[in-house]
């Protein structure tokens, strides 16, 4: 073979590993560099999460450190000028910190409430929300209120872990998966690896989305549901596997509360709560010694039906009693489900068989010794391998959080939850259904909060609300109208601090959060929102505070900007505290590290946070005397201690570095983290990996790591009776707060079913289904998912505009044709896109890529960009608030549990436009350009190196290739 | 030699994850850099190896079974890259010289020093595999990266085409077409994997595995009215 010549000088390049940061998965990527430029970022083959992949966006990063669209130095909005008209000076660090610190210390003397803390994009949250409670505000979550709070909460308060973060298939042992609205998610590359490996082994892949794109593409059974249905699919299934017989009872008695005992007093208070003995345990009937037992117990054998009395004569009946009666009513019937859900009858009892089939047919048996919660050895893990997958389609409903415990539901009669084949969790899930954590209620000057901001409330006592029952925080989260949001909700903050609704605040603080734009409900209106004025000529939210790496459509909007780093510009850390990247048999965490130096006068927010923490003396910052506890982030993350021995990173604890999960701060943790690659890996032993709810082995190592507090059995909950007690509230039969308002008694005593159930989303109730005859709903595209910046040159040449995707045979009969321009109306507003038609949507549906659209001027963009001229936000159609009831106030469109952002329960109608209108519609002013601000290249000829071609001897010119 | 791409259509997911990540190696490798036109404006424009193309295949059934009102149809995600033909007239039809096939390893690589950008090769190529970079004038195409497969300064394991190394569903697997054993080799025959218009005569070296249809067995029940709540009973089960 001729030799071939040097390509790389491999003498000047230098590799260094870090974490992934295009989007929430987190993948490890190892980055070669040459000089101060980038080389080529490849995924780690040794990394847990991706194995050595890498997606599109991650393969991009080069580009996204390029952008033109970088901050560059902290802004001040220029006195004089409006909000919103993007005119800035630079100042210095020191200015704006001191601008800050003083706005900020008075806020935190005089009402620490006056501050709103909300957060997008970042994975940060245990830091954030640390410096929150420091501060003493409530007034803190991140942007999991209109992202994925059903599947959290619904997980949390059912099987103690959840789809997205906290769980996962087993991908190596499922041989039929069930994916449920998922176009593309946090586990980006994983998913996708396991799909190959289930595909290879021939196990069946099922979808159920509106939408065939990404992985329904590679589906081996499409199911194109009728959006916002598939609680009733779910049911609809269990229905047909109630009228087999086929539940796998021995999994209902042993892990799950189908035995309990619950008491049946329609219409008096307790009618619905767990009969519980004096030692506040619920009973069970146990049929060996034919008496009421703790439903705790082990070695009992407690009846999964019937009806018994407590010693009182009250009438009981077992929580399984109660399920098989709600489902087995016609109404979740295949025929009745089938027109709701626009799938057959036969389709929904085939599904709900095959799954029969592979999990009590097709049972596969590990032969592990373990040790179950009560302490008895066991000799092998049963499984039954099938598993599921859910998100966006399921979490951004209003019926959202029903419909995920309906799945999980569905999981747990047929066994699955973390068995072999089935559904894990993730370290350091499960947690004790739900968490122990309260939110935190009560502020005072200069005071910590005396837990954390969020919390996961079990009764109405543990609202926050006030004696009245009026909201305490400015999202009124964890009040009557959203008494289960875990996440808050950050998509009513500007409205409702606009409004003064429940209060005034004086400062919002962000962070990576658009909402101007993509991130914000109704966008055009915010926008309007955010320049609103009192009659004193001051803004209606006085002072903006906004971090970021880049020129977003939020800075243009914003007093004080704070320039962010770029995630290969800095240290950062991917924490258990957090949200974990752990695989199932793993746990895992990681961090980030500099790869290049900033060329800009840009710090990372995690350092501002500290500095900002220590100038303002938060307790746990200062030393008695005064002095700054941490020397900025990284010191912060070795020393800091959430419980002794217990901190932001796991891995190589202890003085000498060898404690791993528990042990002292050690001063060289980051230097190992860096020399491991960027990450910490602690595999489980295989007694450990299975059953963890009730398995002794696990749950030990989980009290001694600090993920749970006791090692008692997790106990899946079929039956929520917090729900009840909010049900009971709802109904006036609560023995504690009740509301008073009928809008929110009706809420309670309607959708806080302690059994899962289906409800018409909440809009589509309140709105003409004739008139607004389709759905609309967004998916997310895989090479500009979570990237967070469509500025990114490569990018945005796989698409630079959205389009309106609809059905084909539905789009011709309403002479609608490729590629013309249509008008989407819905209660909130109306938009133009252009069209697009295809075969593989769901014929009630249309959808497009979200978050391609952006305002004119911003990201670097020209102003002419696709982005703003052809690319449209579907965001401007969805309205914060429920279409107005008469008689009612208004309220939030959200889940009415959760607080979960209702965005896809969107209704539109559509009309062709004039042939003479085109182009996206609304239009806004372009942005200003920043100061300093570089111009965008005309084109780009990027390399780090001359290249060195590979000639082509004259000799085989010659002889045209015939040597 | 022979070496190609076998593209598993069962799997790819149409992510363009082998897009990008061959246009980063590429953009600093022998052929390099790959510019990009109006990468900030109205419409961006650069110059790509490999690309995604993605179809609606119209009258598949959902695992042979039609769904009511529903539309019925396969998305099948395909990405194109130079085949590496063994009859390229895109080397033939070079006025330069500039594009040649290579003895050893069948590589179909372009000159950069010799290509005067006449594109005839371009439109020779029925594939659309080769694009030319406007700024520089000269013919780009994929090179199976060319600079990473014999480079032994690199780990053995990532001595692979970018866009291999990088695929989540690896659904790209690289080798030798000539050697039966080799994994290319052997799935084309266990999959059935195709050369994409072999009519034309061009013989492309690239294999496409196309998709597969698992199915799943119901389980056999008896069609019986509903167990109703009063036919279940309870069974001894210790906790």
């Amino acid at each position: 073979m001729a030799k071939l010549p040097q390509f790389e000088n491999h003498q000047q390049q230098q590799t260094k590993f870090t974490t992934c940061y295009m989007c929430a998965c987190r993948c490890g990527i190892k980055v070669t560099t040459e000089g101060e430029e980038i080389r080529f970022i490849q995924g780690n083959p040794n990394h847990p999460i991706n194995k050595g992949v890498l997606c599109a966006k991650g393969n991009s990063g080069i580009m996204k450190q390029a952008s033109p669209a970088k901050l560059r130095k902290p802004l001040l909005r220029k006195a004089g000028t409006e909000r919103g008209a993007g005119e800035f000076e630079e100042i210095s660090w020191e200015q704006a910190l001191d601008m800050l610190t003083k706005r900020l210390a008075n806020i935190r003397a005089t009402d620490p409430r006056q501050l709103a803390f909300f957060t997008g994009r970042d994975q940060m949250q245990a830091l954030t929300g640390f410096w929150a409670s420091q501060f003493g505000t409530i007034n803190w979550a991140a942007h999991g209120g209109f992202c994925s709070v059903n599947m959290a909460a619904a997980g949390l308060y059912t099987t103690g872990q959840a789809f997205w973060e906290f769980g996962d298939p087993d991908w190596d042992n499922t041989k039929y998966f069930m994916l449920w609205g998922v176009a593309e998610d946090h586990a980006s590359n994983p998913i996708k690896i396991g799909l190959k490996r289930l595909k290879d082994r021939g196990a069946k892949f099922v979808a159920i989305n509106p939408v065939r794109t990404g992985y329904q593409a590679i589906a081996d059974e499409w199911v194109p549901i009728k959006p916002g249905t598939d609680g009733m699919l779910a049911l609809s299934m269990i229905h047909v596997l109630l009228q087999n017989g086929l539940v796998d009872e021995a999994f209902l008695v042993r892990y799950t509360n189908a035995p309990y005992l619950v008491v049946n007093t329609p219409g008096q208070q307790g009618d619905g709560l767990f009969a519980r003995a004096d030692n506040g345990e619920p009973q069970v009937w146990d049929q060996a010694s034919e008496s009421l037992r703790d439903g705790c117990l082990p070695d009992i054998s407690p009846a999964l039906f019937g009806e018994y009395h407590d010693g009182n004569g009250r009438p009981l009946r077992t929580v399984m009693s109660i399920l098989v009666e709600k489902y087995e009513s016609d109404e979740f019937a295949p025929q009745q489900a089938a027109k709701l859900c626009g799938v057959s009858a036969d389709t929904i009892e085939r599904l709900a068989l095959e799954m029969a089939q592979v999990a009590f047919q097709e049972t596969i048996t590990l032969d592990i010794q373990w040790t179950d919660w009560a302490g008895r050895k066991q000799d092998k893990f049963i499984g039954r391998p099938v598993s599921m997958h859910a998100m966006r389609g399921i979490s951004a409903h209003s019926n959202g959080f029903q419909t995920c415990r309906a799945l999980h539901l569905l999981q747990i009669l047929l066994g699955t939850i973390d068995c072999p084949g089935g559904h894990l969790a993730k370290p350091p899930f499960p947690k004790h259904t739900p968490p122990g954590i309260k939110p935190a209620r009560d502020t005072a000057p200069n005071t910590p909060l005396a837990s954390a901001p969020l919390g996961f409330p079990t009764c109405p006592e543990d609202l926050v609300i006030d004696g009245e029952g009026q909201p305490l925080r400015i999202d009124k989260a964890y009040s009557w109208d959203a008494p289960l949001a875990n996440h808050g909700l950050m998509h009513m903050v500007i409205s409702n601090a606009v409004k003064g609704d429940p209060y005034k605040i004086d400062t919002l603080m962000l962070f990576m959060a658009n909402m101007a734009w993509n991130s914000s409900m109704n966008t055009a209106n915010t926008m309007a929102m955010l320049r609103e004025k009192d009659d004193d000529g001051e803004y209606k939210i006085p002072f903006i505070v906004n971090s970021d790496a880049f020129h977003s459509e939020m800075v243009n909007y914003s007093d004080l900007v704070l320039p962010d780093t770029t995630f290969l510009e800095r240290f950062d850390t991917i924490s258990m505290l957090d949200r974990p990247i752990s695989e199932a048999d793993a746990a895992c965490d990681s961090i980030r590290q500099p790869i290049v130096k900033p060329d800009r006068d840009v710090r990372s927010f995690q350092e501002v946070l500290i500095d900002l923490a220590t100038r303002l003396n938060f307790p746990e910052f200062v030393t008695e005397e005064g002095k700054p506890r941490y020397q900025g982030y990284q010191d912060f993350i070795v020393n800091h201690e959430r419980a002794p021995g217990i901190g932001f990173l796991a891995g190589w604890r202890g003085e000498n570095g060898d404690q791993h999960l528990r042990g002292a701060p050690n001063p060289d943790q980051w230097e190992k983290y860096i020399e491991n690659e960027c990450f910490f890996e602690y595999k489980l032993a295989p007694a450990q990996r299975y059953y963890r709810h009730a398995n002794r082995d696990y749950l030990d190592l989980a009290v001694e790591a600090g993920w749970v507090g006791s090692n008692a059995q997790i106990v899946l909950e079929v039956y929520s009776e917090p729900l009840q007690k909010f049900r009971l509230a709802g109904r006036g039969l609560y023995d504690g707060p009740m509301p008073n308002d009928a809008q929110h008694q009706q809420r309670l005593s309607t959708y806080f079913d302690p059994l899962p159930f289906y409800y018409q989303p909440l809009e589509q109730a309140r709105i003409d289904a004739a008139e607004y005859d389709f759905h609309a709903i967004t998916q997310r595209p895989m090479f500009m998912y979570h990237s967070w910046d469509s500025q990114n040159a490569w990018l945005r040449q796989i698409s630079s505009q959205n389009f309106l995707y609809m059905n084909r045979q539905r789009a011709e009969s309403m002479g609608v044709e490729d590629e013309s321009w249509v008008w989407l109306e819905s209660h909130n507003g109306k938009v133009r896109a252009q069209v697009k038609l295809m075969d593989g949507v769901e014929a009630n549906t249309v959808w497009t890529w979200n978050a391609i659209a952006k305002q004119s001027g911003a990201w670097g963009l020209a102003k002419d960009a696709n982005e703003s001229k052809d690319a449209f936000l579907l965001n401007h159609l969805i309205s914060e608030l429920l279409p107005a009831q008469q008689g009612a106030a208004d309220i939030t469109n959200s889940d009415p549990i959760t607080g979960q952002a209702a965005w896809y329960d969107l209704c539109v109608k559509i009309t062709p436009a004039d042939p003479a209108e085109t182009g996206a519609w609304p239009q806004f002013d372009p942005v200003n350009a920043l100061p300093d601000q570089q111009a965008s290249p005309d084109s780009l000829s990027y390399s780090t190196h001359d290249n060195v071609n590979i000639k082509r001897p004259l000799k085989d010119i010659l002889m045209r290739g015939k040597l | 030699m022979k070496l190609g791409l076998a593209i598993d259509l069962d799997t790819c997911v149409g992510c363009h994850a082998c897009a990008t990540a061959c246009k980063q190696w590429n953009t600093s490798g022998t052929i390099g850099p790959l510019t990009d036109q109006d990468p900030y404006g109205r419409d961006p424009i650069g110059t790509w190896l490999n690309r995604i193309r993605t179809y609606e295949v119209a009258g598949t059934p959902v695992a042979g079974i039609p769904v009511e009102g529903a539309p019925v149809s396969k998305t099948v995600h395909m990405p194109m890259s130079c085949m590496q033909c063994e009859e390229a007239d895109c080397v033939t039809v070079c006025p330069t010289g500039a594009s040649y096939k290579r003895e050893e390893d069948g590589i179909v690589l372009v000159d950069q020093d010799k290509c005067m950008g006449c594109n005839l090769c371009a439109w020779a190529c029925p594939y659309g595999a080769r694009e030319l970079d406007e700024e520089q004038g000269v013919m780009k195409k994929c090179t199976l990266c060319v600079d990473r497969i014999y480079d032994e300064a690199l780990p053995e394991a990532e001595r692979q085409p970018a866009c291999v190394l990088s695929c989540p569903t690896s659904s790209r697997v690289f080798g030798d077409f000539d050697d039966p054993n080799s994994t290319v080799s052997k799935l084309t025959v266990e999959r059935g994997g195709q050369g994409l218009m072999p009519e034309l005569g061009y013989k492309p070296v690239n294999r496409y595995l196309p998709p597969r249809q698992h199915t799943a067995e119901a389980m056999d029940v008896q069609r019986s009215p509903m167990q109703k709540l009063a036919q279940w009973t309870n069974k001894l089960i210790q906790r």
